[in-house]
């Protein structure tokens, strides 16, 4: 399954499932990035990480090697 | 029940950048307390409100989103409210504030501090943004479904503060709880097998319990005296309990709190989501590739500036008046040489070693709340991240070690902002490698002495641009080593929430500034003072009576030879009010004279002690005096250079010691009659100022701010650090000089 680190830029997906047994999980999960949310990437740093996301109306920034433990589906069309 | 003698505590808690801090000054105004919590970097705040006649003690917790602790933050915030903190009275209820925009994800953290059982108001706080954003939040319907008095207020306007007060003076006595969960049956089986197997050291309360079910490495179980093993393989079966109900243990709790939330919501938000469209445009420009970081360079430069440059006036202004009082204190006491040496130079020098760093803290405090409650400092971490991250360090450390430049004092103290424990412990102790302005006299006297005049302006410059950068290249491969090997803190991720644009409220702004400058007063000027006092004990003592006799009969020996006039002569001389000469030899007795306190001090005496150690680096004994007299104080050396080579008064611009220095020969050992200050042992010694953690003041804030036994690591490896450096440089330059 794709996780949050292969998607681009002004795309969208919904949360699938979310790497549980880390911190960072538990804090993504606290921030109610649960199954079912939709979301989308909308910057990437100068230097290619971190990125940013956008879900329910709050921007979040987080690396890369974080967001491989979030699992998602593509929706299709852009989000912006 | 009540009371009346122990006063009502709430505790004041919710997500970062709710405007907590905001609410806080509101309903307390200046009556506040701040401090830290012991062996924690976790800033303890306190205030009294007034609920009409009713003063209560309210404590503003540092912002969390969970109740699952992984910093020392969250564990502050998990012990107040669970009662367990020794400094604090227990919570009696709780002031939950949370941004109107976000009710969903704020009210997560709501229902896990109601399951502890503790009554609650809520504050919808950043009311105003929400009806800006044009959201309609049914507010009568919302406190029936929750269960509990929802205020809406808007701190940055005071607006709500009389409904947030009555509702909390009635709470205090109604207690309303939050409609929480109720937890499946597999999730109270897993408590009570906990509460059974995990033994008397474990909470009994199911809340904590589940604290420890739920968490991902709780503090809680980390907390419980027994076998690590044990208590894993006991959490793993209570955790079966949950999966054979087809539950995901390490994600039942969010998904069950986040569905439970969202029943309470139903029909309270008419609209799904309203995005922040200013904020989004503004991230346009701030966050972009290009436009982004000429926007933060642009910034960044600013800030500097400011605390580089704006400060100088007020420094002066504390110089000047400092050395003022000690001229004037110092007059009466001409008949008391120890008494008189110990208030001006001691007492009074002490005042000015602390006060001196106030403009520097109170100014980058003043950017850095402006950076934070902005919202900025969020996107600079976003942007500077990467830079950063490879050696332990993030985002967020790019504003201490900048300010560190100008001085590591108030960037030492900037480190706060920075969340994740391990990257502000390694910022804290890798700052002061950063080269401060008071090494820049240093710089200015040694290369202007040597390599100006030898290799030219360009050179000259390039050395000074070298040093600047020394330190900081080295920072990173320290900060590398130490975040891997040998920092135990636990690091926490970077999954940083980016704010909305909100327009600071200056009375914060000069609040946080207001607190931070009384803080380091209260703590680091304490310590700082005390050295200083110890300081000059060490350069006083032991001071046995006889040095000034002897001195002064060793000099008119020494001056008779060289005239070649009779001793007798040379004392007539030497007392002639009258003439020049007189005046010019009386001088350089007591410059012979303040030579020989300095040797004998007990500092002295260990500088002479500690020769051998820097023979290899190519120091005299009068350089290595010079260095450990500048432990203190790196800047001083330049002072003591003036008086070890008896010509008083300098600085780092003075002709004369310059050529003093550029004189001096080995008298004795192999290099007998060669130059001590050859280019190696200079770029050496360069290296080592570069290096060296050679400021008490920097030793006593980071005792305040991370503890003594850091403050004593950093000391230690900044020095060998700086010996070695030293070492080799001025090994391998003199492969090349012969
Ligand atoms: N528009 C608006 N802005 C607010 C309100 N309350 C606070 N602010 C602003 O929001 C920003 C953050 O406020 P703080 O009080 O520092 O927030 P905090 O929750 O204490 O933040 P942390 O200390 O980082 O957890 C500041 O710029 C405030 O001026 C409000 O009700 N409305």
């Amino acid at each position: 399954m794709n996780t949050l680190r292969e998607l681009r830029v002004g795309h969208r997906a919904i949360v699938a499932s979310i790497e549980t047994g880390t911190i960072v999980g538990q804090r993504l999960l606290a921030l109610g990035i649960v199954p079912g949310t939709r979301l989308s990437v909308t910057k990437v740093a100068p230097l290619g990480d971190p990125i940013a996301i956008e879900f329910n109306g709050c921007h979040v920034s987080l690396r890369r090697d974080e967001a491989e433990g979030v699992f998602i589906k593509e929706e299709t069309g852009s989000a912006l | 029940m009540l009371n009346e003698n122990k006063p009502i505590t709430i505790g004041v808690v919710g997500n970062p950048n709710t405007g907590k801090t905001s609410l806080f000054n509101c309903l307390t105004g200046l009556r506040q307390r701040v401090g830290n919590y012991p062996g924690i970097t976790v800033e303890r705040k306190l205030g009294t409100a007034f609920l009409g006649e009713q003063a209560v003690t309210l404590i503003d917790l540092p912002g969390t989103y969970s109740m699952a602790a992984n910093s020392p933050d969250e564990e502050v915030v998990l012990d107040v409210l669970c009662g367990e903190m020794s400094l604090e009275q227990p919570v009696d209820l709780v002031l939950c504030v949370v941004d109107t925009s976000n009710l969903q994800r704020n009210l997560f953290l709501a229902t896990q501090i109601a399951d502890l059982g503790l009554p609650m108001v809520i504050a919808l706080n950043m009311w105003d943004e929400a009806e800006n954003r044009g959201m309609q939040i049914d507010v009568t319907q919302l406190s029936l479904n929750l269960g509990i008095p929802c205020i809406p207020t808007d701190a940055k306007r005071n607006a709500g503060l009389d409904e947030l007060k009555n509702a909390l003076k009635d709470a205090i006595q109604n207690k309303p709880k939050l409609n929480s969960l109720v937890w499946p049956n597999s999730v109270n089986q897993a408590t009570e097998f906990l509460k059974k197997e995990l033994g008397n050291s474990a909470p009994k309360d199911e809340a904590r319990l589940r604290r420890i079910l739920f968490d991902v490495d709780s503090i809680l179980l980390r907390r419980i005296k027994m076998d690590a093993g044990a208590k894993k393989e006991i959490v793993q079966n209570a955790r079966k309990v949950l999966m054979n109900d087809g539950l995901n243990p390490l994600a039942a709790e969010a998904l069950l709190q986040y569905k439970h939330v969202g029943l309470m919501l139903e029909g309270i938000e008419r609209s799904a989501v309203i995005r922040n469209r200013r904020t989004e445009s503004i991230d346009r420009i701030l966050m972009h590739r290009g436009w982004g970081l000429i926007v933060f360079m642009g910034l960044m430069y600013l800030v500097f500036q400011a605390v580089y440059s704006w400060s100088g006036p007020f420094m002066d202004l504390i110089d000047g008046s400092i050395g003022w009082l000690q001229d004037t204190a110092a007059r009466p006491l001409e008949s008391m040489p120890m008494l008189q040496s110990l208030v001006s130079d001691g007492i009074i020098g002490g005042i000015g070693a602390f006060l001196i760093f106030l403009p520097q803290i109170l100014i980058l405090f003043f950017f850095v709340s402006l950076l934070e409650d902005s919202g900025y400092m969020a996107r600079a971490a976003f942007l500077m991240d990467k830079l950063f991250r490879w050696c332990g360090l993030n985002g967020k450390s790019f504003v201490p070690m900048l300010s560190s430049y100008a001085c590591a004092i108030p960037g030492i103290m900037a480190a706060r902002t920075i969340e994740n424990p391990k990257a502000r412990l390694a910022t804290v102790l890798i700052s002061p490698l950063i080269s401060c302005s008071a090494r820049l006299p240093v710089y200015i006297l040694f290369i202007g002495a040597f390599i100006e005049p030898r290799y030219g302006a360009w050179w000259a410059g390039f050395t000074l641009f070298a040093m600047h950068l020394l330190g900081l290249l080295l920072s990173f491969p320290i900060s590398w080593v130490l975040t891997r090997f040998i920092l135990k803190t636990a690091s926490s991720p970077f999954v940083l929430e980016l704010p909305p644009y909100r327009a600071p409220k200056l009375g914060n702004v000069f609040n946080r500034m207001y607190l931070r400058g009384m803080d380091f007063l209260k703590t680091a000027g304490t310590i700082i003072f005390a050295m200083t006092i110890l300081i000059w004990a060490t350069l006083y003592f032991p001071r046995p009576e006889s040095i000034e006799q002897e001195t002064r009969a060793s000099f008119i020996e020494e001056e008779a030879s060289q005239k070649q006039i009779s001793v007798n002569e040379l004392e007539t001389l030497l007392d002639d009010e009258g003439s020049e000469q007189g005046a010019a030899l009386r001088e350089k007795l007591t410059l012979t004279t303040e030579t020989r306190y300095i040797e004998q001090s007990y500092l002295g005496q260990t500088g002479k002690f500690l020769q051998p150690i820097f023979e290899p680096a190519g120091y005299d004994w009068r350089v290595t005096l010079g260095i450990v007299s500048s432990f203190p104080a790196r800047e001083v050396i330049i002072s003591t250079m003036g008086i070890i080579y008896r010509l008083g008064d300098v600085d780092e611009k003075s002709d004369g010691l310059r050529d003093a220095m550029a004189k001096q020969v080995w008298q004795e050992g192999p290099r007998k009659g060669t130059p001590i200050f050859t280019i190696p042992m200079v770029l050496g010694l360069l290296v080592f100022f570069a290096l060296c953690q050679q400021c008490a003041a920097t030793i006593g804030v980071i005792a305040q701010e991370i503890g003594w036994k850091w403050a004593l690591f950093s000391f230690t490896y900044m020095t060998i650090l700086a010996w070695v450096g030293a070492v080799a440089t001025y090994q391998i330059g003199m492969l090349f000089v012969s």
